[in-house]
């Protein structure tokens, strides 16, 4: 579904993606992981535009996305920081985002609206939430359109144990439903019954790219987190 | 492109800056109507005025707002929409508001005190400039990363034309006075907006004593309409530079 290859990416001096090369299909359930810095956010801005490579292509079902910007009607992007005009209410911002991707017969994926009980907090103002709401917000507005493919960036960062479960049971639910989804974390011990492959970068690089299968049977271990442990350990020495 | 023009429209409009420029405009534009018993000359001193405050209002709002938006385009960005429809729509949200304010602050004074073919070039120049200013800003806000930075690009573009440019030209002339420089004073003066929509003003108010030295050349190079053409057309050109450029600018850039 998305066919990324060779791109490379340098911010100033500093080299955020060196010659990655990597394919997503539909269906899978994909962890980005690596230290900080490792180009993970880089990656996935530049899969949603919001970063231009140096070189290198990236193609969202055969088409190649440089310039274009329809297929973005397909992605649901949860950001690290969701940032949000400042002056606006909840209503606000989720009516605006309705009025801008209106499609026809666009029909409104509101499970997280209700579950995170966002529906009491409508009339505040963006500025006023907490880290944690506003994250409720910007998972929220990921999940609303129905997309094709979900990014989430740290979704679980700064949310209470409480919503980062129900977040994660929307995960599986719509994993199940056949959507890809990407996901960034630091917390591995979260990821374990969500994902089905790992993504591991490092310094701009991919370090590798394994089913999560066969990640457990090559390190004998079933904890992601000490697979992960076990794999770094082999390849610093 | 409508939906986001009309988001930044009334994020603006409510915005208490804007309402205080508007008030600002209209207590001034009323006073010096009604100080001056000749209309006529209330319009000039309000052309002064005008030629100060509306570009150093609209490019410092301009720039500021663009850098307070950074969350508001990022969150577009990640959208299916097109970065130039963005862009477009914020130019636009900003260029609407600020003429509005214009014409409520100072158009309507002038139509109520001195409506005919000046008063009317008048207000058609204060909402030229005041899209100029817009762009020239949208330039200095997209092309500097540094919110600090870029506000004072910002004042010193404003600086440039409003004082700097008038000094640096007198200088030159004082300095080359045996050369005819007329030609060259007619060219160098489309390099500034402000200088242009001032001959356009005097060329139809036929003051040539407070015309100033590239009016006269002008009126003389071109006559009355044709120079009146020809600097609504400069700035028309000051309008759509900057914004190409920042335009192409923001296409590529990072967020």
């Amino acid at each position: 579904m998305i066919e990324i290859k060779n791109i490379r990416k340098k911010f100033g001096k500093l080299t955020a993606l060196d010659n990655v090369s990597v394919s997503f299909k539909r269906g899978e359930c994909i962890a980005l992981l690596g230290p900080n810095g490792s180009g993970k956010t880089t990656l996935i801005k530049s899969l949603l535009g919001m970063v231009v490579p140096d070189s290198g292509t990236i193609h969202f079902d055969h088409e190649l996305i440089t310039g274009k910007w329809r297929y973005r009607s397909r992605l649901g992007y949860m950001p690290q920081i969701g940032r949000y005009p400042e002056n606006m209410t909840i209503a606000q911002v989720l009516d605006m985002m309705k009025d801008i991707r209106k499609k026809e017969h666009q029909q409104y994926d509101e499970d997280l609206v209700k579950s995170f009980g966002l529906n009491n907090l409508m009339q505040k103002k963006m500025r006023t939430l907490s880290g944690g709401t506003t994250q409720k917000v910007s998972a929220s507005l990921a999940f609303l359109f129905k997309p094709d493919v979900l990014i989430l960036d740290e979704p679980t960062a700064g949310l209470d144990p409480l919503s980062s479960e129900l977040l994660k049971q929307k995960i599986i639910k719509e994993k199940q439903a056949g959507k890809l989804i990407l996901i960034t974390s630091h917390v591995l011990s979260e990821l374990d019954d969500l994902v089905t492959e790992v993504f591991y970068m490092q310094e701009g690089k991919l370090a590798f790219h394994k089913k999560l299968a066969v990640l457990r049977e090559e390190t004998g271990e079933h904890k992601l987190s000490k697979a992960i442990a076990k794999l770094m350990r082999v390849q610093e020495v | 492109m409508k939906k986001i023009f009309k988001y930044v429209l009334v994020d603006i409009v409510q915005n208490k800056i804007v309402l205080i420029y508007t008030l600002l405009l209209l207590v001034i534009s009323l006073s010096v109507f009604n100080l001056e018993n000749n209309a006529s000359k209330g319009l000039l001193s309000l052309l002064n005025i005008i030629l100060i405050i509306v570009p150093l209002i609209c490019i410092i709002f301009s720039t500021i707002y663009i850098y307070n938006s950074a969350e508001f385009i990022e969150l577009l960005v990640s959208q299916p929409l097109k970065r130039r429809t963005i862009w477009l729509s914020i130019f636009s949200g900003l260029s609407g508001s600020l003429c509005l304010a214009f014409f409520l602050g100072a158009g309507i004074p002038i139509l109520l005190y001195h409506a005919d073919p000046t008063g009317i070039i008048m207000i058609l120049m204060g909402l030229s400039l005041t899209v100029v200013f817009v762009s020239i800003a949208m330039m200095a806000a997209g092309l500097t990363r540094d919110k600090a930075k870029g506000i004072g690009v910002s004042i010193l573009l404003w600086l440039y034309f409003s004082l700097i440019f008038d000094a640096l030209l007198l200088f030159l002339l004082f300095q080359f006075q045996d050369y005819p420089l007329e030609k060259i004073m007619v060219f160098v003066s489309f390099f500034n907006p402000i200088d242009l929509s001032r001959i356009q003003i005097l060329l139809k108010m036929d003051i040539s004593a407070l015309m100033g030295y590239t009016g006269a050349i002008f009126r003389e190079f071109f006559g009355n309409t044709t120079g009146i053409a020809l600097s609504f057309a400069g700035l028309c050109a000051w309008i759509f530079f900057p914004l190409l450029t920042s335009l192409k600018k923001f296409k590529s850039k990072d967020l």
